[in-house]
């Protein structure tokens, strides 16, 4: 940041008029800035490269593991890792890798859709309560302030529980249930997205640049889009990657309470939740299942600490 | 204090109407019917299903209904359980009790490991000590409660054999052993709670704590000649546990959810392995009372952090 402003006004000696002297020679941009301090987080970096992986398995695995997730082979019921699969398999026999690579899939594609919706939400809601003042934004911050007191997943086990057969029948059930559930899950974490946006709108929108485009007569969306939301955008990028993890660990939940997606599309929480009948006699089937959303909440919630270290500009490193 | 009180029970109102209108949205929302398994069962014919619609008021307009809705909710009258074959309020009153002892023991286990590791690693930061507590800190919050109690049910029940991992409302013992018996199943979900709650509290505490530690009427207090341990327990503490309340009950509504979770593995009989288990029996009433249940559980607890609020900091009351 401090490279790419002129840092002081001093005067040229040759023609006696003030010039703006840069701090540095070198101009450095805030993306490079920010990658700088991020490199800085070295867990961060390696869970980055953990995570890159993980996303990478999940993405081309099941190219390469050629082995069909719904395979039922009776022979080969409960057995542990072994050659023939690596991960073990579960009470049918069918093959652990295949299907965690499958379920891995949609854990992921949750948590990056719900965060989606969480953002896109808590942006729209938070802009308009920065830009707008009085009851506006008392009220939408009235309602940020509701939400954030409700049971969340009381809430949602009720909604799906209400709306999961209808939405069933519109859209089959492996779409509807991804459409509820990113949904509901985005629509229960986009307030702390809201209050951040609102709170750096309120600084941003005194500051002289926006001063200075509202003077050469910018109509207000082009104040919000062009420039408060591009300088907002750094602790919503955190906040953001903080629910991808929330997100996949709420799905989780629900997969593991057997009310999120249907028994033959295995997600990493309904694998846990076959799994914990069987604790005494294949405990790997559990510790994969649950290990995997460890690793991919673990990751990203240090990826989050050093995306902190690398946006925040009121961190010093 | 006593005016700051009355204004906090106030502003208490408006939320838990906002809460039940939600609540009453997403019910009038919802397609089906109430009486949906009534409407299937050709046992009974339509003309008696109209007079059940016509006594229950199905058929009025929403405003009415919802304010029938609510005046039931508050005098009680939660409606009858199908499944149990009992009322509402006395199923969830048999069960509260479990669910309160859960929650609070583990909010106690919470607050006690994230207290004194918090503050410890606040006045030692980048510490060998501080880095530990904060990479535990991390792996604790990134454990899904789940998981955390299956590998406890793993470790301590199936491997070592310790604790029992289904929970037994009715224990073959008297005097200390039924006393015992009973903290002995409760040990694994309150752990499991308290663990993941002191996990993130740590990180919290220790910012705060740092916030505050650099401040100058601290370096007053040393300058003063105080004990060490004065001007931490004293000074520091208790203005770092302003912001740290505030965290705490906007963390009200995740420690909920955390116990419907672990009430469901260890199979506790508190309301949110009800809340499951009639989900899965498809107990409308019953779900519709358990969910307004926690949504005023979470208001009095932010209820609660108010009053402590006013309490830590003076200030706010004569405000």
């Amino acid at each position: 940041m401090a490279g790419s402003t002129p840092a002081s006004l001093t005067v040229d000696p040759a023609t006696g008029v003030p010039v703006a002297v840069k701090a540095k020679p070198k101009r450095v941009t805030p993306g490079r800035e920010a990658w700088r301090r991020f490199r800085r987080h070295r867990l961060a970096v390696a869970s980055a490269v953990i995570l890159s992986v993980m996303i990478l398995a999940v993405l081309f695995g099941p190219l390469v593991w050629r082995v069909q997730i719904n395979e039922i082979d009776f022979s080969a019921m409960l057995e542990g890792p072994s050659l023939a699969h690596p991960l073990g398999t579960d009470d049918l026999g069918q093959d652990l890798l295949a299907r965690m690579l499958y379920g891995g899939r949609i854990s992921l594609a949750v948590g990056l859709t719900a965060m989606a919706v969480a953002v896109i939400v808590g942006t729209i809601v938070g802009a308009i309560a920065g830009v707008s003042r009085g009851s506006v934004d008392a009220g939408l911050m009235w309602l940020t302030d509701l939400f954030l007191s409700l049971p969340q997943v009381p809430l949602l086990l009720l909604i799906i529980y209400l709306f999961r057969d209808s939405l069933k029948e519109i859209a089959g059930p492996e779409v509807g249930m991804f459409i509820l559930i990113v949904v509901v899950i985005g629509g229960f974490r986009w307030m702390p997205v809201a209050r951040l946006v609102r709170a750096q709108f309120f600084s941003l929108r005194e500051k002289e640049f926006v001063e200075a485009a509202r003077a050469l007569g910018a109509s207000t969306p082009r104040q919000v889009i062009r420039h408060i939301l591009p300088n907002a955008l750094g602790p919503v990028i955190v906040a953001g990657t903080i629910d991808v993890a929330a997100a996949i660990i709420t799905e989780s939940t629900l997969s593991f309470l057997g009310l999120g997606f249907p028994p033959d599309i295995p997600t990493w929480g309904r694998i846990l939740y076959d799994a914990k009948d069987y604790l005494d006699i294949a405990p790997h089937w559990a510790m994969f299942a649950g290990g995997a959303i460890f690793l991919a909440v673990l990751t990203i919630n240090y990826i989050g600490d050093g995306l902190r270290d690398a946006l925040d500009p009121r961190r010093v490193l | 204090m006593s005016q700051y009180l009355i204004r906090r029970l106030l502003i208490a109102v408006p939320s838990l109407l906002g809460i039940s209108i939600v609540l009453f949205t997403i019910l009038a929302l919802a397609p089906g019917d109430p009486f949906g398994e009534l409407a299937m069962n050709p046992a009974v014919p339509p003309e008696v299903r109209a007079a059940l619609r016509e006594k229950f008021g199905l058929d009025d307009p929403v405003m009415v209904r919802y304010l029938r809705w609510l005046t039931a909710m508050f005098q009680g009258d939660w409606g009858f359980s199908f499944v149990s074959r009992m009322d509402v309020d006395t199923l969830i009153l048999q069960r509260l009790p479990a669910t309160l002892i859960v929650i609070g023991a583990s909010q106690v286990l919470a607050l006690l490991i994230a207290l004194p590791v918090g503050i410890y690693a606040a006045t030692r930061p980048y510490s060998i000590f501080d880095q530990v507590a904060n990479t535990l800190a991390f792996i604790g919050f990134s454990l899904p409660t789940f998981f955390t109690g299956i590998v406890f049910i793993l470790i301590f029940s199936i491997t070592l054999d310790w604790l029992p991992f289904v929970y037994q409302s009715n224990i073959n013992a008297t005097g200390l052993a039924w006393y015992w018996g009973h903290i002995k199943q409760m040990i694994m979900p309150v752990a499991v709670l308290g663990l993941f709650q002191g996990a993130s509290w740590t990180r919290f505490v220790r910012s705060a704590v740092l916030d505050v530690i650099r401040l100058d009427y601290v370096t007053t207090a040393r300058a003063k000649g105080l004990a060490e341990r004065v001007v931490v327990m004293k000074h520091i503490v208790r203005n770092a546990l302003i912001p740290v309340v505030t965290l705490v009950a906007l963390q009200m509504p995740a420690v909920f959810g955390g116990a419907i979770i672990t009430e469901q593995i260890f199979r506790v009989p508190g309301i949110g392995s009800l809340l499951i288990s009639s989900i899965l029996a498809n107990d409308t009433p019953v779900i519709m009372a358990v969910t307004f249940v926690f949504a005023c559980l979470v208001i009095l607890f932010n209820l609660i952090a108010d009053i402590l609020y006013g309490w830590l900091d003076p200030r706010i009351s004569y405000r």
